[in-house]
């Protein structure tokens, strides 16, 4: 079976991909400084500590800004589109945003009375 | 040029509705705090019942929008309709429960109105896409609803497996679609099947993992054997009116995806598929029922009993004629009226707590003859017994399996009812012949029998009985609109 022309630049792709991969953690390996000490030597996810965590208290500030950011990040990659051809969709498309922005809205009323906004 | 009009809308105005419902009962509980629990309530039900009324409006309609995405026919009404009763029942349910244990979120309203919206999409889609984001919608409502008693660790441990398996389930659904996707070249349920007719389309081994995954995802979510393990740690650790919910709604959610997807969508007329549907169904109702009886909740009896309900529906599954399918449509109608009001009389207080083992149901019959007597019709219809909406569901179901000559599926069936008659009656046998003494300091309050909930106990009694005096008019419909899935 041959590998049709369409999907070569996939193959490359991924290939270069591992490549680079490869090739970046090899020379953080051979270059870089080793500092072998207890504290980097202990096993973490994302930042948090792999034992000893049972019950520990992380404040939920940062999840709750990416909450919020979600809200702002969706409507922009929606609305972007829309103004571009804003006059082509005409009024249907402009009450159709209307009613997505003031979902939106809603979310955002909710975040702030909630308290989702204080940083403190 | 348009390409989306107002006219696609009008399939999905019952959905618009009780979004607009939630976005009012979430407003209301955003800017007038402390306003009284009640409020939300009704709001709540009068959303449902409002989409509700759009639901019949569209009834023969035939609508359909964004390009035969969307479909009003008459299998996705009956479906929706179901779920906007499961609604009400579950609202009625909640209100003195959420007053009980302190679940003062009004997000609880909205989170239950949202799980509905995406079970209506569920059904009412053609596109396994748009199927996938309302079951995704439906999920994560439930995943914060079953763990919304957030201080109770086994309420957090059940919300976690819920999550876990749910979006496990989830990850098997969408390669299954993916791998559909790659040996059809569409996602539209119809084009699928024109696609797999092509002579020798169903030996492609894309096409056969692909139905396999979507099975796996689909068992996970109506919780059959062998995927069946959250059920009862999810059931017993959610709060008891959205255990109905569960049991009721999202269950038949997961079975008219079911049906709309592997029965109607996908030929499974082939000896493979029959058997594999064949042992799922034997297990099912076995594995439910022994369990069910092993255990000393009764919350967790009746979650074990709901996998063994799923069963008596594989049954009608496995023999896959219309008169099976408009039986399985019947069965989870029965199924999700009786099963609500059996998890609706465990959110009444008795003796100052909330009943849990079966000894915990003693002293029913003096103190609250009422609810005795409709935990007993719903015990009685679980069974099985004539003149209430089970007995017709199951009659229907063996009927349709022993006309297509599965006799032995029919016996192992019977059996089964029969080993659920011991556990049922249990339950009976501990309202009406226990002595319950009164614990110390236990007040006995008259106003242990709230309102509401008796509204909708009542209710769905009547239901019960209605279904098992009269089955001729929801069986008609069932019947009505399985023919419109071919």
């Amino acid at each position: 079976m041959t590998i049709t022309n369409d999907y070569l630049p996939i193959l490359i792709l991924i290939l270069v991909g591992i490549g680079l991969a490869g090739m970046f953690t090899i020379i953080g390996l051979v270059v870089g400084p080793k500092l072998r000490t207890r504290e980097k030597a202990a096993p973490f996810e994302s930042g948090f500590l792999g034992k000893g965590m049972e019950g520990y208290r992380y404040d939920v500030k940062f999840f709750m800004t990416a909450l919020v950011f979600l809200v702002f990040d969706v409507e922009i990659v929606f609305l972007y589109p829309w103004t571009v051809q804003i006059r082509e969709l005409g009024w249907f498309g402009f009450v159709a945003s209307m009613v997505f922005i003031s979902v939106l809205v809603i979310g955002l009323a909710y975040d702030w009375k909630k308290g989702a906004l204080e940083w403190e | 040029m348009a390409f989306v009009t107002t006219t696609d809308l009008i399939p999905l105005i019952p959905e618009l509705i009780l979004l607009g419902a939630a976005f009012v009962v979430l407003l209301l509980d955003l800017f007038a705090p402390g306003s009284q629990r009640t409020t939300l309530a009704v709001t709540t039900i009068v959303g449902f019942v409002i989409a509700l009324v759009a639901e019949i409006q569209l009834l023969d309609s035939g609508a359909t929008g964004f390009y035969g995405t969307i479909v009003a026919d008459g299998f996705s009404i009956l479906f929706e309709s179901l779920y906007l009763v499961i609604g009400i029942l579950t609202v009625l349910l909640s209100l003195h429960y959420l007053d009980d244990h302190g679940i003062g979120f009004g997000e609880y309203y909205v989170l239950l109105i949202t799980a509905v919206v995406g079970m209506m999409f569920m059904t009412s889609s053609l596109e396994l896409l748009v199927i996938f984001i309302g079951l995704e919608i439906m999920s994560i409502s439930s995943y914060i609803l079953v763990g919304i008693r957030r201080r109770v660790p086994e309420s957090n441990e059940a919300a976690l497996k819920y999550l876990l398996l749910g979006a496990f389930s989830t990850g098997f659904l969408l390669y299954g679609i993916s791998l559909l996707y790659g040996a059809t070249g569409s996602i539209r349920i119809p084009e699928i099947v024109v696609a797999l007719q092509e002579p020798g389309a169903l030996n492609n081994p894309l096409a056969i993992i692909g139905v396999a995954l979507i099975i796996i995802a689909m068992g996970f979510k109506v919780a059959v054997v062998p995927f069946h393990m959250w059920t009862p740690d999810v059931y017993s650790g959610a709060p008891t009116p959205v255990t109905a919910f569960l049991s009721a709604a999202a269950k038949a959610a997961g079975f008219a995806m079911f049906v709309r997807v592997l029965l109607t969508g996908i030929p499974l007329e082939a000896e493979l598929w029959k058997d594999l549907f064949w042992a799922i169904a034997v297990l099912t109702m076995t594995v439910g029922n022994v369990m069910a009886l092993m255990q000393n909740s009764v919350k967790r009896m009746l979650a074990y009993s709901s996998v063994a309900h799923a069963g008596y529906i594989m049954v009608a599954v496995v023999v896959g004629t219309p008169a099976a399918l408009s039986s399985v449509i019947f069965y989870s109608c029965a199924y999700a009226v009786m099963g609500t009001g059996a998890f609706g009389i465990l959110t009444v207080r008795h003796f100052g707590k909330t009943p849990d083992s079966y000894d915990d149901l003693a002293g029913y019959a003096r103190y609250k003859p009422c609810l005795a007597f409709l935990m007993s019709v719903f015990m009685l219809s679980l069974i099985g017994l004539p003149l209430t909406g089970g007995f017709i569901g199951k009659l229907q179901i063996f009927q349709a399996a022993l006309e297509e000559g599965w006799v032995w599926l029919t016996v192992i069936g019977l059996l089964n009812s029969a080993l659920s008659v011991y556990y049922y009656l249990r339950v009976v046998v501990c309202l009406y012949m226990r002595e319950g003494s009164v614990p110390d300091g236990a007040v006995l309050e008259v106003a242990e029998s709230p309102g509401f909930a008796l509204t909708g106990l009542v209710g769905a009694a009547s239901v019960v009985v209605y279904l098992g005096v009269f089955p001729q008019t929801l069986l008609e419909l069932a019947a009505s609109s399985v023919s419109t899935l071919f």
